[in-house]
């Protein structure tokens, strides 16, 4: 990795179905990365623009939520020149499968990008089985 | 002082309907060919957004995860180039990848302005993510007010 490639642009994906929406103009999928270790489950999206009081995250039923909303950053006496991306919320939804702890989740959100850390209830933290001989 | 620009705008939920339709035209158009306001999505990232005022224009970026200390920006009398790289710092080791979307690398790119601007006075931010460049017009290329007499 001593030469890093070069980043490819990337229409912002829209969702599309958008049944459950009530506020008016596009919502976003944002990108992810999640990854998981022995103890907690940790989540990364790219919210640009969202600031920390906009930010929603809501899990319940082993359902994880996170909603941005964004303020509109143009002045009002901007006028358009070109135009290559839409701002508006981000929403995505994830199903977890493992059972997580609710009191000790930890959400940071720095630069645009938010840091979700959900540790596993202590139970589900595997656990190394002894195998006997017989 | 971008709060300042805030104030009196009306909010995300209470834009007029005509902004709704304006992006919907826009998202039709980018569908069939091209742009109205360019000839062709450039193919490059970022992806930017270009206003203008009497007085200035203004470059706006999303750069999730950047701070202007991973920027390079240059200004000429008719462009302003940015160019960076987004590092995605390594997690621990044991860690089992479920998504990985995000991407990191190297980038740069020009943006050309539609007219002359004085390169001295441009200035740039990183507020949440969003790079926004103040691009001062060059006195000559500003409008002026003409009385009629």
């Amino acid at each position: 990795m001593a030469d890093s490639k070069e980043i490819k642009v990337k229409e912002k994906q829209e969702l599309t179905t958008k049944a459950e929406q009530t506020v008016p103009g596009p919502t976003f999928t944002p990108e992810v990365d999640i990854f998981e270790t022995e103890r907690a489950i940790t989540l990364l999206a790219d919210i640009p623009g969202v600031k920390p009081d906009k930010m929603n995250i809501d899990l319940r039923d082993n359902i994880l939520t996170i909603i941005g909303d964004i303020d509109p950053v143009e002045g009002a006496e901007e006028e358009d020149v070109v135009i290559e991306y839409e701002t508006g919320r981000f929403y995505r939804q994830f199903t977890l499968s493992e059972v997580i702890d609710q009191n000790k989740i930890d959400a940071k959100l720095a630069d645009g990008v938010l840091r979700l850390n959900l540790p596993k209830v202590e139970k589900a933290t595997p656990r190394k089985i002894a195998i006997k001989a017989g | 002082m971008i709060y300042r620009r805030f104030y009196g705008f009306p909010n995300w939920e209470n834009r007029s309907p005509f902004t709704e339709l304006e992006r919907i035209r826009r998202q039709m158009e980018r569908q069939f060919e091209g742009w109205p306001y360019q000839r062709q999505t450039p193919g490059v990232f970022p992806l930017i957004n270009l206003t203008e005022t009497k007085d200035s224009f203004f470059i706006r970026a999303e750069l999730p995860g950047m701070s202007s200390a991973d920027l390079d920006m240059q200004a000429t009398s008719n462009s302003v180039s940015v160019s960076g790289e987004r590092k995605i710092p390594a997690e621990n080791k044991e860690a089992k990848y479920h998504r990985r979307e995000r991407e990191a690398g190297k980038f740069s790119r020009v943006v050309g302005l539609p007219s002359e601007i004085d390169p001295d006075r441009v200035e740039a931010n990183m507020v949440n993510g969003i790079l926004t460049v103040v691009v001062p017009k060059a006195q000559a290329a500003k409008p002026r007010q003409i009385s009629v007499r």
